[in-house]
């Protein structure tokens, strides 16, 4: 174990630092100091602001303030060359790698050695040699494209080694590797350790921070909340810490009162968009008059159970019901035809045609029949004065019909989406981080309508990344962990540390046990 | 039929090839570097005819062959400022250099000679047998482009940028020189196969002498797989086919209608595009921008 | 409100392309500067050609005809998100087979050959427009190598077919061309004593079609939901391959009907040249900012440069300098293009003049 203070400056030291894109604060006040030769995690909730960070070290975000010592001197880094000189190297969530080009050629691109003529063969000795030293087996003329994700990921530290690096960042480095795989790497990090590299391992798993670090930073809304020895702190603090105690919006809500179920899906399997791991939803219910609120850390399959819940992506195997009646094959209009709405996580690529004019965006899944279109004809005048009242309704800010989706605000993007969702009376409305990048009244705004929605009988899925949000609007909140839903409770019934130690990859026996 | 595969037919071959492969390799290097490049048939165009004017003012062929050159470099310059620099959609972009070059030519050719037709004409390359010195130049360039993009440090980069703009960008590559210098290679590549069209087969400049052939290359440079050998095997296919085509109106009793043959290249493209493209795809970041954070 | 709201915005695109011509005007009167000629004699020679005079404009129109319905072609595929080269090919293959029909003498009166001859010249192009947006839809092949490869293979099959098929088909091989459409066939002429012919009436009314079908339809709302955003219109319930491939074969039926418009109108004949008109028509719709209104209006400006460019002969300033200048608005236009992308002055504009507008 390395001890918790040595003599000499820590390997890496960030002091103050505050990082802003526009309006946005990323990271703020933010301190943070990793010592030699130890293996640092860097704990938080997804949007946490961790990768931004990291990514001031690695020189590809400027901070607007604040101090970077390495190894005790004060550095400016400018861009990614000078992190590379001061022996800071980054491998990032989706990787640099090159799929057509071997090994040795993604690890020697940018630092190819003296003269115009490649040397292919020492460098791909001088790989080997190096993939020895550390364990970190992997052919040299092998291509890319022809490697698993754990093999690849094997290449970036390779790459980052060869280059030199004395400080190595590794951000969420587990997320498409299989248990194997990450028994392997965690073997990999530690011989790296003995050999005096100093490691950021950015997780938001509470399991991997015990397996593998000595000391843990946790940092939620872009601040630095803790800093802890692992070896001295529980799971259940590290918890705590993570999601914090928020001071959530208060929204004023009557008990719910369940009804029939409206959506159901049974053993529902699908492919996922990226890696290997399927999406496996065993049961699934939304029932009238409820909230159900989805919660977990982003990439845990709720992409998918939204696309298959909405049509969007095809089922392998397993049933799904609206209403009684069998979509399992469904289209995205056939399920809106069975009365399903959506509001989309990605108000720019999926909720919205940009360019449209607001009442061409009331027409995006209404245009299959009445009231907007007769016989293929567009009602343009009937739909141009139904937008009209919906912006009235929902209070949805632009000066007319005619305007361009563009220009509104994301607030009155946010709630023209919803009005068009509402307009055609659904049953049941899957509601996807509808509060994503709003202001507070935008925010506000959509949480009443949520419970409104309920309110009037209908069944709503929430699903957020924001657990307070979860904890504030749900009746009933399922936990998505590793593609499966892994803990289901009535809303009362469940801590919010119990949540975030099933979302950190905890099983519900574990996470009731703790 | 013996008359028919002659040695006439193979050198008939080489010599339709030779501005193919040209054109091709210079749309090559622009493509792996991630830039598309329709606008070879244009860049060809204005080496063909600034060879032949150049040719006309210097009096010496050579400075022609330089002129024509630089001229379809410039051209290039167009095609990179608006391309790279401008992130303008570079098949647009593509377009109006070739109808640029399609006007420019033509307008300088009245303003120059007074006719509409063509230019007078000039001296032309030396040849080698009966074939331009420019024939085995274009061969020769096949091995030279295929060491330089596999073999040097230059070419792995250049590769870098055309597959993974950001990766590149990660690894410290300036991928806008090298955008640019491959855009201005294409230029001057795709400008010697114009040359080779006006002044190595022939000594003078008629109007769209290209007729297509730097659509031809481009096909070619994509059935050929993105590699030099693949582009001259592929160009190779095209100039068989028209050279057994010219050679078969020659031949009396031929047996396939030489307007065939001459469309089979076209059909083996539009096939092998559509069962390979999934296979044998370009350099994946064809088209696109890197965007630095 | 909103009506002044609609025309800032269709004034600012008319503006564009407005200045994207006067920019390459003005880089054409450099060329003839520096060529000697005087750039004021012609234009002045060129408005002269294409506007002054019965004559001169019906020339203006003639040229127009192909020019809009080529550059409908490309605004259609445009919108669904294709870039369409092609034109070319579908244009020559309508105008084949529209020159066959008429070529055949089927006995039918006028009434219904000229119809049916269009019709066929347009399901021609419809065929060869339909091949790629397919092979789009299926397999990825990208439109752009499949197109240009259709187009020769259109100009080569074309070729073949009339100089050595003389023994199924009404073609003529001394002409390389087909037989003489027979006068049933014929589009009838508009004006005595010109070329004038149906051809420009059937582009405005194509227009005015298209305009509606892209506008007012289902049908081209999907075309262009899917051609500014596949996820928001997959999302919407839209079919992107079903929708892409309609749209392309419909783009090559508008383009085969320029060509059966030529065949029948114009020449009375299908020749197996390339008119050169399918790289013109990109032209034309990227000035027509691919909307068909504004396309007839850009049509009209390229017929009558292509009318008038002959009678700038007479300042001593050759016709081709209108394929120079052609190709200058397409890289002016691309110029405009950049500036109007650039999207984060693009939507702060926007919402400070939406603001402006919601606090007015």
């Amino acid at each position: 174990m390395t001890t918790a203070s040595r003599a000499s400056a820590p390997a890496v030291e960030m002091r103050d630092v505050r990082v802003s894109f526009g309006p946005v604060i990323a990271n703020d006040a933010v301190s943070f100091s990793v010592e030699p030769g130890e293996i640092h995690a860097l704990l938080g909730e997804n949007g946490a602001g961790k990768t931004t960070l990291m990514r001031v070290l690695a020189g590809l975000i400027q901070p607007d303030r604040g101090e970077l010592r390495i190894d005790g001197s004060v550095v400016t880094i400018a861009d990614p060359q000078a992190a590379r000189r001061l022996g800071i190297g980054m491998v990032h969530q989706h990787f640099m790698l090159i799929p057509r080009f071997t090994v040795t050629e993604n690890i020697i691109l940018g630092n190819e050695g003296d003269g115009s003529v490649l040397d292919r063969q020492s460098a791909a000795r001088e790989v080997r040699k190096l993939s020895e030293a550390y364990g970190l087996l992997i052919d040299p003329n092998e291509k890319v494209e022809n490697l698993t994700v754990g093999l690849q990921q094997r290449v970036e530290i390779l790459k980052a080694l060869y280059h030199g690096s004395k400080i190595l960042i590794l951000d969420e480095p587990t997320a498409l590797l299989t248990p194997q795989e990450i028994e392997d790497l965690y073997g990999i990090l530690n011989r790296l350790k003995a050999d005096g590299t100093t490691i950021i391992f950015i997780t938001h798993k509470l399991k991997e921070v015990a397996a593998v670090s000595d000391r843990v930073t946790v940092i939620r809304r872009g601040k630095t909340v803790g800093e802890r020895i692992t070896a001295g702190t529980t799971g259940q603090e590290l918890a705590d810490l993570m999601v914090g105690r928020g001071v959530s919006l208060t929204v004023q809500r009557t008990p719910a009162t369940p009804g029939r179920i409206i959506l159901s899906a049974r053993n529902v399997t699908a492919k996922p968009i990226h890696g290997h791991t399927e999406l496996e939803i065993e049961k699934l219910d939304l029932r009238a008059g409820e909230i159900l609120g989805v919660c977990g850390v982003e990439g845990n399959g709720q992409a998918e159970l939204v696309e298959v819940l909405s049509g969007l992506r095809r089922v392998q195997s397993g049933v799904i019901e609206v209403n009684g009646k069998d979509m399992s094959h469904g289209d995205p209009n056939e399920y809106r035809a069975a009365g399903l709405s959506y509001i989309p996580e990605d108000r720019h690529h999926r909720g919205l045609v940009l360019d449209f004019p607001l009442w061409e965006n009331v027409l995006l899944g209404n245009a299959q029949g009445e009231p907007f279109v007769h016989n293929g004809l567009i009602n343009k005048r009937r739909t141009q004065a139904v937008t009209r009242n919906l912006m009235q309704e929902f209070d949805v800010r632009a000066p007319s019909p005619n305007t361009a989706a563009r220009s509104l605000s994301g607030g009155n993007q946010q709630k023209l989406i919803i009005a068009r969702e509402m307009f055609r009376d659904p049953d049941v409305l899957l509601a996807i981080q509808p509060t994503r990048g709003l202001d507070v009244g935008a925010i506000e705004f959509v949480h009443k309508e949520l419970v409104r929605v309920r309110d009037a009988g209908k069944a709503v899925m929430l699903l957020s990344f924001d657990l307070d949000e979860v904890l504030d609007l749900s009746d009933r909140i399922v936990v998505m962990s590793g593609y499966r839903i892994a803990g289901e409770f009535v809303a009362g019934d469940v801590t919010r540390n119990q949540l975030g130690l099933l979302m950190g990859g905890r099983t519900s026996n574990e996470s009731a046990a703790d | 039929m013996e008359d028919f595969f002659t040695l006439d037919l193979l050198t008939r071959i080489l010599r339709v090839t030779t501005p193919l492969i040209f054109a091709a390799l210079g749309g090559l290097i622009c493509e792996r570097s991630g830039v598309i490049n329709i606008a070879l048939e244009g860049l060809m165009l204005i080496g063909a005819f600034f060879a032949v004017a150049g040719t006309y003012w210097t009096g010496n062929v050579f400075a022609g062959l330089l002129i024509g050159m630089a001229c379809a470099m410039v051209g290039a310059l167009i095609h990179a400022v608006w391309s790279i620099t401008f992130r303008g959609d570079q098949i647009v972009v593509g377009t109006a250099v070739n109808l640029i070059a399609l006007g420019l030519t033509a307008f300088l050719v009245k303003a120059i000679w007074g006719a509409a037709g063509g230019s007078d004409r000039v001296h032309s390359l030396p040849k080698v047998g009966s074939m331009s010195i420019l024939v085995p130049v274009a061969f020769a360039l096949v091995p030279v482009v295929a060491f330089i993009l596999f073999r040097t440090k230059q070419g792995l980069r250049l590769q870098a940028c055309g597959e993974h703009p950001q990766a590149a960008v990660s690894a410290g590559i300036d991928i806008t020189r090298y955008r640019y210098l491959a855009v201005l290679s294409s230029g001057l590549l795709a400008g010697l196969g114009g040359a080779y069209l006006s002044i190595g087969n022939l000594n003078y400049f008629t109007l769209d002498m290209t007729n297509g052939r730097g659509f031809i290359a481009l096909a070619a440079v994509i059935l050929g797989g993105w590699s030099p050998w693949g582009a001259l095997a592929a160009a190779l296919l095209f100039g068989a086919a028209e050279g057994v085509q010219v050679q078969g109106q020659s031949t009396p009793g031929f047996p396939i209608s030489s307007d065939l043959m001459v469309a089979m290249p076209y059909i083996v493209t539009l096939i092998a595009i559509t069962l390979f493209v999934k296979t044998r795809s370009g350099p994946a970041g064809l088209g696109t921008h890197a965007t630095t954070s | 409100m909103n009506r002044l709201q609609i025309k800032s915005s269709t004034l600012l695109s008319i503006g564009g392309s407005v200045a994207a011509v006067a920019v390459a005007l003005l880089l054409g009167a450099l060329v003839m500067s520096a060529s000697g000629a005087s750039p004021v004699e012609a234009y002045q020679a060129l408005w002269d050609g294409a506007f002054v005079g019965r004559r001169s404009i019906a020339e203006t129109l003639v040229y127009s005809a192909p020019l809009i319905l080529g550059g409908l072609a490309f605004a259609l595929s445009s919108r669904a998100g294709l870039f369409n080269i092609g034109i070319e090919g579908q244009l020559i293959t309508g105008g084949f087979v529209a020159g066959l029909v008429g070529a055949w003498d089927l006995g039918l009166p006028g009434s219904v050959y000229v119809p049916l001859a269009l019709a066929s010249g347009a399901l021609g192009g419809m065929v060869w427009g339909f091949i790629p947006g397919f092979l789009k839809a299926k397999t990825g092949a990208h439109e752009v190598i499949t197109t240009i490869m259709l187009n020769y293979l259109a100009m080569r099959g074309i070729t073949y077919l009339v100089l050595r098929r003389d023994d199924v088909l009404p073609v003529d091989p001394s002409f390389i061309a087909t037989q003489k459409v027979v006068d049933a066939a014929k589009l009838p002429i508009l004006l005595d004593r010109t070329r004038l012919h149906l051809g420009i009436i059937i582009a405005i009314v194509a227009a005015l079609v298209l305009w509606y079908v892209l506008f007012h339809t289902r049908f081209g709302y999907n075309v262009r939901a899917v051609g500014l955003s596949k996820g928001a219109s997959a999302y919407g319930g839209i079919k992107w391959g079903a929708t892409v491939t309609i749209a392309m074969a419909l783009a090559g039926g508008l383009a085969g009907l320029a060509g059966a418009g030529e065949s029948l109108g114009l020449h009375g004949r299908h020749w197996a040249t390339a008119p050169g008109y399918g790289f013109t028509a990109i032209a034309v719709g990227l000035v027509g900012r691919n909307h068909p209104l504004g396309v007839i209006f850009s049509g009209i400006l390229f017929g009558a440069l292509n009318a008038g460019g002959p009678s700038m002969q007479s300042a001593d300033v050759s016709k081709e300098i209108v394929q120079l200048i052609q190709g200058f608005i397409i890289l002016a236009i691309a110029a405009l293009e950049v500036v109007n992308r650039l999207p984060a002055i693009r939507s702060r504009l926007a919402r400070r003049s939406a603001a402006q507008k919601a606090g007015a």
